[in-house]
């Protein structure tokens, strides 16, 4: 009600319309890096040189979707990305689920069923959020290689968990803090154990922290190349390692449309989620910031 | 610690099932909660905290191709410090840091101070500003790569509107490279600082606006002396967080210049990765890697120091 009061003097009107127009700046800033990838990637290379960044697709084709998807090369093979996409959801899904499991029943037995240090263990495990990641490069490779499993999916699945249930036990370690502790206690009272009471009366609640928890590991070990760069070979490779070598491989002309599709192929899952999830996602990304 | 002594946990199970009144399984289940925990602990401890000190043992040592433990004191170290590369990676890195964590709050808060004007289509334009975040630091570099590449990006596309004089081939230019680390990066990460900010101000009470308002204060005057103070909090976990990606910025580093032109935009993460995985300098690898940990401790310590301080007092 006060901006209607507000509008109708000009020195206000003024003032919103600089107002939208700011806003509006700022996202043709942030779009258009996003607008140029998608036109780029369907221009035939001949109207690429010709034209300009922002110069509309005269003849659209999607020659260079499908070059980037299974014909372009990446460092010696000429497979395209899509084997490396579904590689990446071969490390994603497994990673996701079992980091997100255990994360969900550390919460739980670190805020419901409180004992003498669980504090303290949940600070060890936190400090595993904040390693700088070169930290540990070495060393894993070395683990990995005596494990069996260096250059293999199961290893990149294994050090995606490993680093991620720091992030996950404090997403739901903060959220059940909110629960209240008397049902849990009332059910204790009545007998009922340690998981039946996790089955029954928290997991029944718990959708949106799981939302939150799967959506952030999910973009996190999508959009992962150290380790993916580190530790997979030409077969384990995911997504992302294999777009930057598919734009770093110098055989021929530089195909800049066949660049650009990869990277929207790349980004698309992430993307997706963000659209139809964008809610949870901010969430989990201050989910950090915001005190337990 | 002293908890995970098996003395001390024998005498403390009867006592704590004594107290629950609990039934003959009351042993067990007491122990489940730790049985639950123990693996991650365990984890913690060896890939976590063992990792952190096999990396410095290996610092201590010549390693180069292969990790070997023939001890050579700070060796490693000394030779860091005396490395051109390592120090234009660490100058590189207080350029690119500083730059970035500032650049990104100001649009940040701006951007959030904007749209927490009643603005129609809030929810679009937040989405429009914070997507980046969710794409892959190689995605923004393959990117910022062609939208940066002089001949055909920003570049020709204004010298062909008819600025023929327009320059801007600063990714091909070892003094100006760095820079394109942080548009790219500011790019990426101000709309997330944008969602931080707007959940803060969101949380203002608005009766504190208000009074001010009728004071007579103008509304630059009110967010700056009165607004901005509240979000203290919000100021500092958004440094935190945005230092926290400036010292791990590798991928970006790989995608957009591949540390070039020459090394000129080598950061301490790309190094790292060259010398322990490409350069068979494991030794100095590691050196480096442990100094990056410090870096983040010093960051790190402070913070979780007056997190604790101020839960203490509220």
């Amino acid at each position: 009600m006060a901006n209607v009061i507000r509008r109708q003097t000009p020195a206000a009107r003024l003032f919103r319309g600089l107002l939208y127009g700011v806003l509006i700046l700022a996202a043709l800033f942030y779009i258009l890096p996003l607008v140029v990838m998608l036109m780029t990637s369907v221009k035939p290379l001949s109207e690429i040189s010709a034209g300009s960044l922002l110069s509309f697709p005269q003849n659209p084709t999607l020659a260079p979707w499908t070059k980037a998807w299974g014909e372009a090369c990446t460092g010696m093979r000429c497979d395209g990305v899509g084997g490396y996409f579904w590689n990446s959801f071969a490390i994603v899904i497994p990673a996701v689920l079992i980091s997100t499991t255990i994360g969900a029943l550390n919460g739980y037995a670190l805020t419901k069923w409180r004992f003498k240090g669980s504090e303290l263990v949940f600070a060890l495990m936190l400090f595993g959020c904040f390693i700088p990641f070169q930290v540990v490069l070495l060393p894993m490779a070395q683990t990995l290689g005596w494990l069996g499993i260096s250059s293999s999916r199961a290893g990149l699945i294994l050090v995606h968990v490993v680093f991620g249930i720091a992030f996950t036990t404090l997403f739901f370690r903060n959220f059940y803090v909110g629960i209240p502790n008397e049902l849990v206690s009332a059910a204790k009272l009545d007998g009922a154990g340690f998981f039946r009471i996790f089955w029954r009366i928290l997991l029944p609640v718990s959708a949106p922290i799981i939302v939150v928890s799967v959506i952030w590991q999910f973009t996190q070990i999508w959009n992962d190349f150290l380790f993916g760069v580190a530790f997979s070979a030409h077969n384990t490779q995911p997504v992302t390692v294999a777009l930057n070598n598919l734009v770093n491989t110098s055989t021929g002309v530089r195909e800049y449309n066949v660049d650009m599709a990869a990277a929207m192929i790349a980004a698309l899952p992430t993307l997706v989620v963000y659209v139809l999830a964008g809610k949870y996602f901010v969430r989990g990304l201050t989910a950090g910031s915001v005190k337990g | 610690m002293r908890d995970s002594l098996p003395m001390k946990n024998t005498s403390a199970t009867p006592l704590e099932a004594g107290a629950k009144r609990s039934t003959p399984s009351g042993g067990l289940q007491a122990w489940l909660p730790r049985l639950v925990l123990a693996p991650s602990v365990a984890i913690s401890l060896f890939f976590v905290y063992g990792f952190m000190l096999w990396t410095f043992v290996l610092s201590l040592t010549s390693s180069r191709m292969l990790p070997s433990y023939d001890f050579v004191g700070f060796g490693q170290y000394s030779r860091l410090m005396a490395n051109e590369r390592w120090w234009v990676a660490s100058t590189n890195l207080m350029i690119f840091g500083v730059l970035f964590v500032v650049i990104c709050l100001v649009i940040g808060s701006l951007l959030a101070i904007l749209l927490d004007q009643k603005i129609r289509q809030e929810g679009a334009l937040r989405t429009i500003y914070l997507y980046p975040m969710a794409l892959s630091f190689i995605v923004t570099g393959v990117v910022w790569k062609w939208l940066l590449n002089p001949q055909l990006g920003i570049q020709a596309m204004v010298q062909s509107w008819g600025f023929e004089s327009f320059r801007f081939d600063w990714i091909t230019d070892p003094d100006m490279a760095i820079y394109t680390l942080v548009i790219a990066a500011v790019w990426q990460a101000s709309g997330f600082v944008m969602a931080l900010f707007l959940a803060g101000l969101r949380g203002i009470d608005d009766s504190i606006v208000k009074a001010a308002q009728l004071d007579g204060a103008s509304l630059p005057r009110i967010y700056w002396r009165v607004v901005m103070p509240c979000l203290r909090p919000v100021v500092f976990s958004a440094v935190m967080i945005l230092a926290h990606i400036a010292i791990k910025s590798f991928d970006l580093v790989v995608a957009l210049t591949g540390g070039g032109p020459g090394y000129a935009t080598d950061l301490p993460a790309t190094f790292m990765y060259a010398h322990a995985f490409t350069r068979a300098q494991i030794g100095l690898g590691s050196a480096s890697a442990m100094l990056m940990l410090g870096g983040v401790l010093a960051i790190l310590i402070p913070y979780l120091y007056s997190e604790l301080r101020s839960r203490k007092h509220g």
